[in-house]
């Protein structure tokens, strides 16, 4: 067990704001320009720009679980509680953005296909990895000790991350009726640089949201242990 | 010790939980029953038409054991809850994985044998009749099987010492078991249908890889969550 | 006792331990020596139980730290299994077994050849030979009890957790708990014991400890038991 010091120390440090300041900036920049400067597809019209949010949404969504395996990893390999709150945090704002990734794919989908829904490989395989998330989430939310929370959690991320592409796979070969990835050559360059600019402003607020989320949790747990060292009788 | 000790944990294991399985006769029958009444209950919903039954009747049948099946696996550890036996059990010393072994090993004799219940139910009241590569099905029904008990195994370990298990376990289990699901049923699928396009040997591949990573992954993992 | 050169066979220190918010240990310590039965003490809720059961690896300590029969309870935890006989409030039975089966079972677990001789003799001694063959769930609470004593006579260990295991007991289960306790400790062992009346430990305890308010205040011997009683009955 880590010594517990009193007062809470704030881990903030002021670095990050000033990040979070600048990944926001960076988004709003390149959503701007994409949007702004972009031409309209010969096929979908305007309706093509929802794909600078959509696309990096759904690789960062990506990402977040394998955020959340690197961490539950290295939770279990080195039993520090930090890697617990950062899995978690990823996990969290990995479930927002896979929500986003839907919602917008619903959007895009009502006028290209004519349904809000398809059982399209990556919108079904998008589906599953929201639930498996809202799993994880939930069975911390079921659980108060915090070392079995941590310990339930990691296995439960570690399966759930390496189910990922078992789950692609399978759906993929159910069903695909998706836009067939459109390669970077045949597509307006401008197109593929802003997607990639959206990519990395998207990258920078996920970092900048577990940061917080982080910073949020582990104050929380600093309560929790300094309360615990006043009721021990300050040791 | 050492190898045969290990061993003779998991047959202990399996043995004590069959065993007290098989005196309570209770417990298998209503989950067996359980599993015949969805698929009643998925009859009422698809039929009566005897071809709309037919094309439905795989995808009825493996949902009808997974739900069955989930009641199962939370089973299985509270046998362990009931008189603070886990405590008993997690001194006995020597590796976890065992205890994980044993419990997979009787779940496995316990929703196999429930398998074949509802697999004989399922084949009248859906019509279906038995394709020429039965043993091709039986491969695969085994397949989907040992997928299912594996996950259910490892879950209900956390979810059955939980808050709100019986909400818990379905949750954490059923998102990860769509790759089983689709596999299994799109190879009974493709068998039933003689298949033509030799889709069922993809399918399979797909489960036994699904099967190999995830035995691997839970025994490895197990003792994280049952030392807490 | 025997004239051996005694040694630390149980060493624990500022454990602590919490369930949720609730400190229910803040720093309990404690030493057996081989060759001695320390009786411990105290009120409903004072941290006895979970002071056991943190020693038996059953629940890891938030602060502190421990050794029985030189093994770290964290970090050897293998070890120290095999070296204790822990009793718990509950039997830890399986009621759809017969008492033979239960021990059968035990036996293996303990990785034990050829047991069929021991768990004859274990049955005999506690009286259950008559009933070997029934199954537990009809068996009363004391039968339940003496099982248990069976069960841990199997093992052979070097050090007892007991928590309160004269409940349910007759004065015949009575005198086989303290005949395991005796021949644990003529053996070289030592005995902690959760009481919650002192009667039936007649004899067999040589050393009194209280736990109050999540600490323990060891090193109480017969003369002075009584008084402390008092102040425990009336907490």
């Amino acid at each position: 067990m880590t010594a517990v010091t009193l007062p809470v120390a704030l881990p903030r440090t002021s670095r990050w704001p000033w990040f979070g300041a600048f990944a926001f900036l960076f988004l709003i920049t390149s959503q701007a320009l994409a949007i702004i400067t972009s031409p309209a597809d010969r096929d979908m019209g305007d309706l093509q720009k929802i794909m600078y949010v959509h696309v990096p949404s759904a690789w960062i969504t990506m990402l977040s679980f394998f955020v959340v395996l690197v961490f539950s990893v290295r939770y279990l390999w080195q039993r520090r509680e930090n890697d617990d709150l950062l899995a978690a945090s990823a996990a969290e704002v990995g479930a927002t953005f896979n929500g986003l990734t839907l919602v917008l794919g619903m959007l895009w989908g009502r006028p290209t296909w004519g349904v809000w829904w398809t059982w399209d490989a990556r919108l079904t395989s998008t589906l599953v990895l929201f639930l498996i998330f809202v799993g994880y989430l939930s069975l911390r939310a079921f659980i108060d000790e915090p070392v079995r929370r941590a310990q339930w959690s990691a296995a439960v991320g570690i399966l759930g991350a390496i189910n990922v592409p078992i789950v692609y796979l399978s759906v993929r070969w159910w069903r695909t009726l998706h836009q067939v990835q459109s390669s970077p050559s045949t597509v307006d360059p401008l197109y593929v640089l802003f997607l990639r600019a959206n990519a990395f402003a998207f990258l920078f607020v996920m970092i900048y949201f577990i940061r917080q989320r982080y910073e949020a949790a582990r104050i929380e747990r600093d309560a929790e242990l300094a309360a615990q060292a006043v009721a021990l009788g300050g040791r | 010790m050492g190898r045969s000790a290990d061993w003779g944990r998991i047959r202990a294991i399996a043995w004590k939980d069959l065993t007290a399985e098989r005196r309570s006769k209770a417990g298998f029958y209503s989950v067996a029953a359980l599993g015949i009444t969805i698929l009643v209950l998925f009859g009422f919903a698809l039929g009566p038409d005897t071809r709309a039954l037919r094309d439905a009747a795989v995808g009825a049948l493996w949902l009808a054991v997974f739900f069955a099946g989930v009641l199962t696996f939370n089973r299985s550890y509270q046998v362990e809850l009931d008189s603070g036996a886990l405590d008993t059990l997690l001194l006995y010393g020597g590796g976890r994985w065992t205890i994980f072994t044993g419990k997979l090993l009787a779940n496995l004799a316990f929703v196999m044998m429930m398998l074949v219940i509802v697999l004989i139910v399922g084949a009248v009241l859906f019509q279906v009749e038995v394709p020429a590569q039965w043993p091709t099905l039986l491969a695969v029904l085994a397949l989907g099987v040992i997928g299912l008990v594996t996950l259910g195994t490892f879950y209900a370990a956390m979810a059955s010492r939980s808050r709100a298990r019986e909400v818990l376990l379905p949750l954490l289990l059923f998102p990860m078991m769509v790759p089983v699901l689709l596999a299994a049923i799109q190879a009974s699928k493709a068998l039933f249908g003689a298949d033509l396009m030799q889709e069922s040997g993809a399918w399979m591949r797909l489960l036994v890889a699904y099967d190999l990573v995830f035995l691997i992954i839970t025994h490895l993992a197990f003792e994280y969550v049952i030392e807490v | 006792m025997a004239s051996w050169k005694s040694h630390t066979l149980l060493d624990a220190r500022d454990i602590a331990r919490r369930f949720g918010a609730r400190w229910v240990l803040r720093g309990a310590s404690i030493t057996v020596a081989s060759g001695e039965v320390v009786g411990l003490l105290g009120a409903n809720g004072s941290g006895k139980s979970t002071f056991l059961r943190v020693l038996a690896t059953l629940l890891r300590p938030n602060a502190g730290s421990a050794t029985i029969a030189g093994h770290d309870i964290m970090r050897e935890p293998d070890a120290v299994r095999h070296s204790i006989g822990f009793l718990a409030h509950t039997p830890g039975l399986y009621d759809d077994l017969t008492a033979r089966e239960n021990l059968v079972f035990a036996a293996a677990m303990l990785g034990l050849p050829d047991a069929d001789d021991d768990i004859h003799c274990a049955l005999e001694r506690v009286a259950l030979t008559h009933v070997a063959d029934e199954r537990v769930r009809g068996f009363s609470a004391g039968m339940q009890r003496r099982l248990a004593i069976a069960r841990l006579s199997l093992s052979r260990p070097r050090v007892l957790l007991l928590d309160e295991p004269y409940s349910n007991l007759d004065t015949a289960g009575t005198v086989l708990m303290n005949s395991l306790i005796t021949d644990t400790v003529d053996a070289g062992g030592a005995a902690l014991v959760v009481l919650h009346e002192l009667a039936p430990s007649a004899g067999v305890i040589d050393r009194l400890a209280t736990v109050h308010e999540g600490r323990i205040d060891s090193g109480l011997y017969e003369a002075e038991v009584e008084p402390r009683l008092a102040l425990v009955g009336a907490d």
